[in-house]
């Protein structure tokens, strides 16, 4: 089942000029809960009250103000609010090109799939032209209202824009200091070493279920049809030992178990 | 109770989960923080009159607002009708895994498909020693692996990347595999032949638009300054501006350095101790312990809901 564009929007720089159409390539599988008042069932509903007077406020008579550094706050009516909002437009201009390393993925915020819109040879040129520069561009667009920065580049033979998070957003590792504390011990690396060579394999995301979900899922079904439910036991500890006898039994068990199965 | 469809939100520079990675048999307890903070401006919202409004919850059939106690969390399994799951329910399909991040499977770092990165939390040393911590990091950053576990916060299952970089452990939480679409999922077509004239000429067009680095100041948040000039502007000429002591201002625009202070002190603050144990205590111990972290976190829990309820409202 196809999915449905989000939005459409032409990528602009210098003269080039491709429209494309926009697709989330993230879906939410959460499990959503309503809350209810427990003695009738019924959802509860959210409202507005004035704490001061205890009055219920209506939606349409609620209004935004900024909170300043003094503990005052700045009303803001709608046309004010209008006001500062971005020009709405379909531009997606690319500002400049960078090798892809320059933008780490902790920029990275939300993905959308670009496909063409009515000009499969011009969405074809670009992600070509990508391929063989070896960049990613950095883009800006208005989206409902929403300005955006992302990174136009490419995901196997399609473009993608990945929206960045804003300037200061990133705490890079770079500018903390590693905790502190003795000269690691040789033989102490040499064996996590040897414990992190046992335990790599190669990454398949797919292995990786939300079991959990699956089990609130199945809780859930077995309430809904009046079973017992059965809950895991929890797990029993082990005794404390030095930090090499852990390491050299983990290795030790971790090879067992390799060569078993 | 959490709120399961606001639990992202609204996370402030404190560590709000602490827990313990096992790698093998051995131990590391960790505390999670923040390594993004949300810069945009959050409004307030207000009566006309400018009193700061408090969101309630009121039962439709009863018309009358609840307390938090008489709310419990269901399920629509359709219309209308429901299944009600409790926290203590919750909590028990996950024993062994609300504490623990096990770290069975590592990769190369690289080999992670951008697509599924979603949030970065820094983890600091959680105990007295940082020697475990610190020979797991340097393993990792050494070889470039990167550990990938799942494990289960809050009512929610995470997977996540456990990197290394410059001496610190970061966890980065991942998409799961059904999270992320296909281009066939989207029904995106096979792209077409491009002309090379056409690949030429955009090229051209890419070549003289390419820098060494990325200018960061095309990521900065121009709505939001925007808006914050527009309020000061009416600050300054005292118009539209009511009193309100007991709101909190809005995050400084220099609130990642807020973020950074706290994260500075936790790497720094531990003196390392080589002899503490670094396998799992004793049942009788690790009980005590675990009841005690258990409180903390409910009580971190209660003051985030707090923190929650105050409305922050975005337009």
């Amino acid at each position: 089942m196809a999915a449905r564009a989000i939005w459409k929007g032409r990528i602009r720089f210098g003269d080039v000029d491709v429209p494309v159409k926009l697709y989330s390539a993230v879906q939410d599988r959460s499990i959503r809960f309503r809350l209810l008042h427990e003695k009738d069932g019924e959802p509860v509903t959210q409202r507005m009250i004035d704490p001061s007077t205890g009055d219920i406020v209506e939606h349409a008579d609620v209004q935004r103000a900024f909170p300043t550094d003094d503990g005052e706050l700045v009303l803001l009516d709608d046309d004010e609010l209008a006001s500062v909002q971005p020009e709405p437009s379909r531009d997606i201009e690319v500002t400049h090109f960078v090798d892809p390393a320059a933008i780490t993925h902790q920029w990275y915020d939300r993905p959308y799939f670009l496909g063409p819109d009515e000009d499969d040879g011009a969405y074809a040129a670009l992600a070509d032209a990508l391929r063989r520069r070896k960049v990613e561009g950095v883009a800006r667009w208005v989206m409902r209202n929403t300005e955006y920065v992302g990174a136009l580049r490419l995901h196997g033979d399609h473009l993608v824009l990945m929206t960045l998070r804003r300037a200061g957003e990133v705490v890079p590792a770079s500018a903390l200091d590693a905790p502190g504390g003795r000269t690691l011990d040789r033989r102490e690396v040499d064996m996590a070493t040897q414990l992190v060579a046992a335990l790599e394999d190669d990454l398949d995301l797919s292995e990786f279920r939300d079991e959990y979900r699956d089990r609130v899922l199945e809780l859930i079904e077995a309430k809904a049809e009046g079973k017992v439910v059965r809950f895991p036991a929890p797990p029993k500890k082990k005794a404390a030992a030095s930090l090499g006898d852990m390491l050299e039994r983990s290795v030790r068990e971790v090879k067992k178990r390799r060569k078993s199965a | 109770m959490p709120e399961t469809d606001e639990r992202e939100a609204d996370i402030g520079p404190r560590s709000f989960w602490s827990g313990t990675i096992t790698f093998g048999l051995v131990s590391i307890p960790v505390e999670l923080y923040p390594a993004h903070r949300s810069s945009r401006v959050s409004l307030r919202m207000v009566s006309p009159e400018g009193t700061p409004l408090e969101r309630r919850y009121f039962c439709a059939r009863e018309e009358r607002e609840l307390d938090w106690g008489e709310i419990v969390r269901g399920y629509e399994l359709e219309k209308g009708s429901f299944v009600v799951v409790t926290d203590d329910e919750l909590e028990k399909l996950a024993p062994d895994r609300t504490r623990d991040i096990d770290l069975r499977r590592f990769v190369p770092a690289n080999d992670i498909d951008p697509m599924h990165f979603e949030r970065a939390y820094f983890l600091t040393p959680g105990g007295n020693s940082t020697k475990a911590y610190r020979l797991l990091a340097a393993t990792m950053e050494k070889t470039g692996r990167a550990g990938i576990a799942t494990f289960v916060m809050r009512g929610k299952e995470y997977l996540i990347a456990i990197l290394a970089e410059n001496g610190i452990l970061r966890a980065e939480t991942l998409r799961f595999a059904d999270e992320v679409r296909t281009p066939d999922d989207v029904g995106l077509p096979e792209p077409a032949r491009a002309s090379a004239t056409a690949v030429k000429k955009i090229e051209k067009a890419i070549r003289s638009l390419t820098r060494d680095a990325l200018d960061e100041s095309q990521l900065e948040d121009a709505a939001s300054a925007r808006l914050i000039d527009l309020a000061r502007r009416k600050a300054e000429e005292g118009e539209d501006v009511v009193a309100a002591p007991d709101v909190e201002a809005a995050p400084p625009a220099d609130g990642v350095l807020d973020l950074m202070a706290v994260l500075k002190r936790s790497l720094e603050g531990r003196t390392d101790t080589d002899d503490a144990p670094a396998g799992r205590s004793t049942p009788r111990k690790s009980a005590a312990k675990k009841t005690a972290t258990k409180k903390a976190a409910a009580k971190k829990t209660a003051a985030k809901k707090t923190a929650a309820k105050k409305t922050a409202a975005k337009k």
